[in-house]
Protein backbone atom coordinates (compact mmCIF):
# COMPACT_ATOMS: atom_id res chain seq x y z
CA UNK A 1 0.00 0.00 0.00
CA UNK A 2 2.95 2.32 -0.79
CA UNK A 3 1.29 5.79 -1.57
CA UNK A 4 -1.57 5.34 0.26
CA UNK A 5 -2.85 8.31 2.32
CA UNK A 6 -4.21 7.41 5.85
CA UNK A 7 -5.49 9.07 8.81
CA UNK A 8 -7.34 7.85 11.74
CA UNK A 9 -10.44 10.09 13.27
CA UNK A 10 -11.84 9.31 17.06
CA UNK A 11 -15.30 9.57 17.32
CA UNK A 12 -16.44 10.00 21.21
CA UNK A 13 -19.60 8.59 22.62
CA UNK A 14 -22.65 10.88 23.06
CA UNK A 15 -20.76 14.29 21.43
CA UNK A 16 -23.84 15.74 19.23
CA UNK A 17 -21.99 19.02 19.02
CA UNK A 18 -19.36 17.98 17.42
CA UNK A 19 -20.93 15.11 15.40
CA UNK A 20 -20.48 15.04 11.77
CA UNK A 21 -17.06 16.80 12.13
CA UNK A 22 -15.12 13.63 11.00
CA UNK A 23 -16.91 13.16 8.03
CA UNK A 24 -16.65 16.98 7.20
CA UNK A 25 -12.39 16.13 7.51
CA UNK A 26 -12.67 13.34 5.60
CA UNK A 27 -14.85 14.94 2.72
CA UNK A 28 -11.82 17.73 2.75
CA UNK A 29 -9.00 15.48 2.46
CA UNK A 30 -11.04 13.48 -0.37
CA UNK A 31 -12.13 17.13 -2.02
CA UNK A 32 -8.18 18.43 -2.25
CA UNK A 33 -6.68 14.85 -3.72
CA UNK A 34 -9.13 15.46 -6.46
CA UNK A 35 -11.19 12.71 -5.93
CA UNK A 36 -14.34 12.80 -7.78
CA UNK A 37 -17.79 13.87 -6.64
CA UNK A 38 -20.33 11.58 -7.67
CA UNK A 39 -17.22 9.36 -4.90
CA UNK A 40 -16.93 11.83 -2.48
CA UNK A 41 -20.93 11.95 -1.98
CA UNK A 42 -21.14 8.61 -1.45
CA UNK A 43 -18.49 7.88 1.10
CA UNK A 44 -19.89 11.17 3.04
CA UNK A 45 -23.31 9.43 3.46
CA UNK A 46 -21.61 6.69 4.78
CA UNK A 47 -19.27 8.18 6.96
CA UNK A 48 -21.87 10.55 8.24
CA UNK A 49 -23.77 7.49 9.46
CA UNK A 50 -21.29 5.00 10.33
CA UNK A 51 -19.72 8.39 12.55
CA UNK A 52 -23.77 9.40 14.29
CA UNK A 53 -23.79 5.71 15.11
CA UNK A 54 -20.50 5.74 16.93
CA UNK A 55 -21.55 8.74 18.81
CA UNK A 56 -25.48 7.23 19.56
CA UNK A 57 -25.18 3.84 20.11
CA UNK A 58 -21.47 2.80 21.00
CA UNK A 59 -18.79 3.94 23.83
CA UNK A 60 -16.66 5.92 21.22
CA UNK A 61 -14.19 4.40 18.50
CA UNK A 62 -12.42 5.57 15.20
CA UNK A 63 -13.09 6.35 11.58
CA UNK A 64 -9.95 5.24 9.14
CA UNK A 65 -9.62 6.28 6.14
CA UNK A 66 -7.26 4.90 3.56
CA UNK A 67 -7.15 6.38 0.08
CA UNK A 68 -5.75 4.27 -2.73
CA UNK A 69 -5.31 4.27 -6.55
CA UNK A 70 -8.75 3.82 -7.66
CA UNK A 71 -10.67 3.44 -4.16
CA UNK A 72 -11.14 4.99 -1.02
CA UNK A 73 -11.85 2.52 2.24
CA UNK A 74 -12.96 3.36 5.94
CA UNK A 75 -12.49 1.00 8.73
CA UNK A 76 -14.38 1.64 11.41
CA UNK A 77 -14.04 -0.21 15.26
CA UNK A 78 -15.30 1.11 18.65
CA UNK A 79 -15.16 0.03 22.05
CA UNK A 80 -18.19 -1.42 22.70
CA UNK A 81 -21.56 -2.32 23.16
CA UNK A 82 -22.03 -4.58 20.36
CA UNK A 83 -25.03 -5.40 18.05
CA UNK A 84 -26.50 -8.20 19.53
CA UNK A 85 -28.71 -8.93 16.09
CA UNK A 86 -26.59 -7.77 13.18
CA UNK A 87 -29.74 -8.96 10.33
CA UNK A 88 -31.97 -6.99 12.33
CA UNK A 89 -29.45 -4.34 12.92
CA UNK A 90 -28.99 -4.34 8.90
CA UNK A 91 -32.88 -4.02 8.12
CA UNK A 92 -34.18 -0.59 7.23
CA UNK A 93 -36.38 0.72 9.58
CA UNK A 94 -34.96 -0.67 12.75
CA UNK A 95 -33.44 1.35 15.28
CA UNK A 96 -32.90 1.25 19.17
CA UNK A 97 -32.85 4.90 19.57
CA UNK A 98 -33.95 6.67 22.32
CA UNK A 99 -36.90 9.32 21.94
CA UNK A 100 -34.65 11.77 22.94
CA UNK A 101 -32.40 11.09 19.77
CA UNK A 102 -35.38 10.83 17.98
CA UNK A 103 -36.55 14.21 18.39
CA UNK A 104 -33.19 14.55 17.13
CA UNK A 105 -34.45 13.36 13.78
CA UNK A 106 -32.50 10.60 14.34
CA UNK A 107 -33.46 6.86 14.69
CA UNK A 108 -35.42 5.74 11.03
CA UNK A 109 -33.42 2.63 11.12
CA UNK A 110 -31.19 4.17 7.69
CA UNK A 111 -28.41 4.14 8.83
CA UNK A 112 -26.69 0.71 8.25
CA UNK A 113 -28.78 0.33 5.12
CA UNK A 114 -27.29 3.84 3.41
CA UNK A 115 -24.06 2.57 4.06
CA UNK A 116 -24.61 -0.57 2.36
CA UNK A 117 -25.93 1.31 -0.28
CA UNK A 118 -23.10 3.31 -0.93
CA UNK A 119 -20.16 1.11 -0.71
CA UNK A 120 -18.90 -1.62 -3.29
CA UNK A 121 -17.80 -3.84 -0.41
CA UNK A 122 -19.66 -3.95 2.85
CA UNK A 123 -18.63 -6.02 6.16
CA UNK A 124 -19.74 -5.85 9.33
CA UNK A 125 -18.95 -7.76 12.42
CA UNK A 126 -19.84 -7.07 16.25
CA UNK A 127 -19.05 -8.81 19.61
CA UNK A 128 -21.32 -8.28 22.40
CA UNK A 129 -18.83 -6.69 25.10
CA UNK A 130 -16.19 -6.20 22.62
CA UNK A 131 -17.71 -3.74 20.01
CA UNK A 132 -18.79 -3.38 16.00
CA UNK A 133 -16.07 -3.24 13.39
CA UNK A 134 -17.53 -1.87 9.85
CA UNK A 135 -14.83 -2.47 6.53
CA UNK A 136 -16.28 -0.36 3.21
CA UNK A 137 -14.70 0.33 -0.09
CA UNK A 138 -16.13 2.49 -2.04
CA UNK A 139 -14.60 2.12 -6.09
CA UNK A 140 -14.14 4.79 -8.62
CA UNK A 141 -16.14 4.31 -11.55
CA UNK A 142 -13.71 5.17 -13.76
CA UNK A 143 -10.94 3.65 -11.73
CA UNK A 144 -9.03 6.51 -12.21
CA UNK A 145 -8.96 10.15 -10.45
CA UNK A 146 -8.19 8.93 -6.72
CA UNK B 1 -34.58 30.01 -8.59
CA UNK B 2 -32.18 31.80 -5.95
CA UNK B 3 -32.25 31.48 -2.15
CA UNK B 4 -33.17 35.53 -2.11
CA UNK B 5 -36.00 34.74 -4.04
CA UNK B 6 -37.31 31.61 -2.21
CA UNK B 7 -37.26 33.10 0.48
CA UNK B 8 -39.64 36.34 -0.83
CA UNK B 9 -41.44 33.57 -2.00
CA UNK B 10 -42.40 31.69 1.09
CA UNK B 11 -42.17 35.42 3.28
CA UNK B 12 -38.95 33.24 5.07
CA UNK B 13 -36.40 35.58 6.76
CA UNK B 14 -32.56 34.35 5.71
CA UNK B 15 -31.24 34.32 8.97
CA UNK B 16 -27.68 34.15 7.90
CA UNK B 17 -25.88 37.16 7.16
CA UNK B 18 -22.32 36.18 5.18
CA UNK B 19 -23.92 33.52 2.56
CA UNK B 20 -24.17 34.46 -0.90
CA UNK B 21 -28.15 34.91 -1.09
CA UNK B 22 -28.05 34.91 -5.01
CA UNK B 23 -26.82 31.08 -4.81
CA UNK B 24 -29.09 28.68 -6.92
CA UNK B 25 -31.29 26.19 -5.57
CA UNK B 26 -31.55 22.86 -7.87
CA UNK B 27 -33.91 21.06 -5.83
CA UNK B 28 -35.86 20.77 -2.71
CA UNK B 29 -36.75 18.17 -0.11
CA UNK B 30 -38.82 18.03 3.01
CA UNK B 31 -38.13 15.58 5.62
CA UNK B 32 -37.56 15.69 9.68
CA UNK B 33 -35.54 12.24 9.57
CA UNK B 34 -31.83 12.78 9.14
CA UNK B 35 -31.13 9.90 7.33
CA UNK B 36 -33.18 9.78 4.89
CA UNK B 37 -32.74 13.49 3.80
CA UNK B 38 -28.67 12.41 4.04
CA UNK B 39 -29.64 9.67 1.75
CA UNK B 40 -31.85 12.03 -0.92
CA UNK B 41 -29.41 14.90 -0.06
CA UNK B 42 -28.14 16.94 -3.22
CA UNK B 43 -26.02 19.56 -4.39
CA UNK B 44 -27.80 22.78 -4.35
CA UNK B 45 -30.90 21.41 -2.90
CA UNK B 46 -33.33 23.65 -0.89
CA UNK B 47 -34.47 21.40 2.31
CA UNK B 48 -37.47 22.20 4.39
CA UNK B 49 -37.40 20.82 8.22
CA UNK B 50 -38.47 21.59 11.93
CA UNK B 51 -34.79 20.12 12.92
CA UNK B 52 -32.65 23.35 13.34
CA UNK B 53 -29.73 22.28 15.24
CA UNK B 54 -26.58 21.40 14.82
CA UNK B 55 -26.93 18.12 13.01
CA UNK B 56 -28.97 19.23 10.67
CA UNK B 57 -26.46 21.82 9.59
CA UNK B 58 -23.92 18.66 8.89
CA UNK B 59 -26.72 16.85 6.85
CA UNK B 60 -26.70 19.86 4.82
CA UNK B 61 -23.09 20.75 4.49
CA UNK B 62 -22.14 17.29 3.61
CA UNK B 63 -24.75 17.18 0.69
CA UNK B 64 -23.91 20.73 -0.71
CA UNK B 65 -27.29 21.84 0.09
CA UNK B 66 -28.06 25.72 -0.97
CA UNK B 67 -29.96 26.16 2.06
CA UNK B 68 -32.03 24.79 5.06
CA UNK B 69 -35.89 26.18 5.74
CA UNK B 70 -36.73 25.91 9.00
CA UNK B 71 -40.55 25.69 9.31
CA UNK B 72 -43.78 26.24 11.53
CA UNK B 73 -41.71 29.50 13.60
CA UNK B 74 -38.85 27.41 14.28
CA UNK B 75 -35.85 29.17 15.18
CA UNK B 76 -32.02 28.31 14.88
CA UNK B 77 -29.73 29.21 17.51
CA UNK B 78 -26.55 31.59 16.77
CA UNK B 79 -24.16 29.16 17.35
CA UNK B 80 -26.15 27.13 14.53
CA UNK B 81 -25.91 29.90 12.40
CA UNK B 82 -22.60 30.86 13.19
CA UNK B 83 -21.61 27.26 12.32
CA UNK B 84 -23.70 27.86 8.63
CA UNK B 85 -22.15 30.99 7.88
CA UNK B 86 -18.42 29.40 8.76
CA UNK B 87 -19.55 26.36 6.07
CA UNK B 88 -21.56 28.42 3.20
CA UNK B 89 -25.16 27.12 3.90
CA UNK B 90 -27.55 29.14 4.40
CA UNK B 91 -30.53 29.32 7.09
CA UNK B 92 -34.21 30.19 6.47
CA UNK B 93 -36.93 30.83 9.18
CA UNK B 94 -40.44 30.70 8.15
CA UNK B 95 -43.57 30.57 9.89
CA UNK B 96 -45.22 28.42 7.10
CA UNK B 97 -45.58 24.30 7.74
CA UNK B 98 -43.35 22.67 5.65
CA UNK B 99 -46.22 21.24 3.50
CA UNK B 100 -46.68 25.14 2.56
CA UNK B 101 -43.33 25.86 2.05
CA UNK B 102 -42.78 22.94 -0.16
CA UNK B 103 -45.84 22.90 -2.16
CA UNK B 104 -44.96 26.98 -3.26
CA UNK B 105 -41.30 25.53 -4.30
CA UNK B 106 -42.81 22.91 -6.31
CA UNK B 107 -45.24 24.93 -8.06
CA UNK B 108 -42.47 27.53 -8.81
CA UNK B 109 -40.72 24.47 -10.72
CA UNK B 110 -38.06 23.68 -8.27
CA UNK B 111 -38.48 19.56 -7.72
N1 LIG C 1 -21.70 1.11 16.51
C1 LIG C 1 -22.82 0.57 17.04
N2 LIG C 1 -22.80 0.04 18.29
C2 LIG C 1 -23.91 -0.53 18.82
N3 LIG C 1 -25.10 -0.60 18.18
C3 LIG C 1 -25.18 -0.10 16.93
C4 LIG C 1 -24.05 0.51 16.29
N4 LIG C 1 -24.42 0.90 15.06
C5 LIG C 1 -25.71 0.56 14.93
N5 LIG C 1 -26.19 -0.05 16.05
C6 LIG C 1 -27.54 -0.62 16.25
O1 LIG C 1 -28.13 -0.86 14.98
C7 LIG C 1 -29.36 -0.14 14.88
C8 LIG C 1 -29.58 0.30 13.43
O2 LIG C 1 -28.59 1.26 13.06
P1 LIG C 1 -28.92 2.29 11.88
O3 LIG C 1 -27.78 3.23 11.74
O4 LIG C 1 -29.34 1.53 10.67
O5 LIG C 1 -30.20 3.06 12.44
P2 LIG C 1 -30.30 4.16 13.59
O6 LIG C 1 -28.95 4.67 13.93
O7 LIG C 1 -31.08 3.57 14.71
O8 LIG C 1 -31.16 5.29 12.87
P3 LIG C 1 -30.65 6.30 11.72
O9 LIG C 1 -29.27 5.86 11.35
O10 LIG C 1 -31.62 6.16 10.60
O11 LIG C 1 -30.67 7.65 12.36
C9 LIG C 1 -29.26 0.98 15.87
O12 LIG C 1 -30.51 1.46 16.30
C10 LIG C 1 -28.47 0.31 17.01
O13 LIG C 1 -29.32 -0.51 17.79
MG1 LIG D 1 -27.64 5.30 12.42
Amino acid sequence: MSGAICESYAVEAGAFGTAGEASGKIKGVLRKLGVPSALIRRVAVASYEVELNLVIHSLGGTIDLSVEPGSVVLDVADRGPGIPDLALAMQEGWSTASDEVRMLGFGAGMGLPNMKRNADEFAIQSEMGVGTRIHMRFRSPEGTGT
Amino acid sequence: MTIRELADLTGATIVTKTVDADREVKCGYACDLLSWVMARGREGMAWVTVQAHMNAVAVAVLADMSCVAAAEGVKFDEAVVQKAEEEGVALLETSKSAYEVAGLLYGAGVR
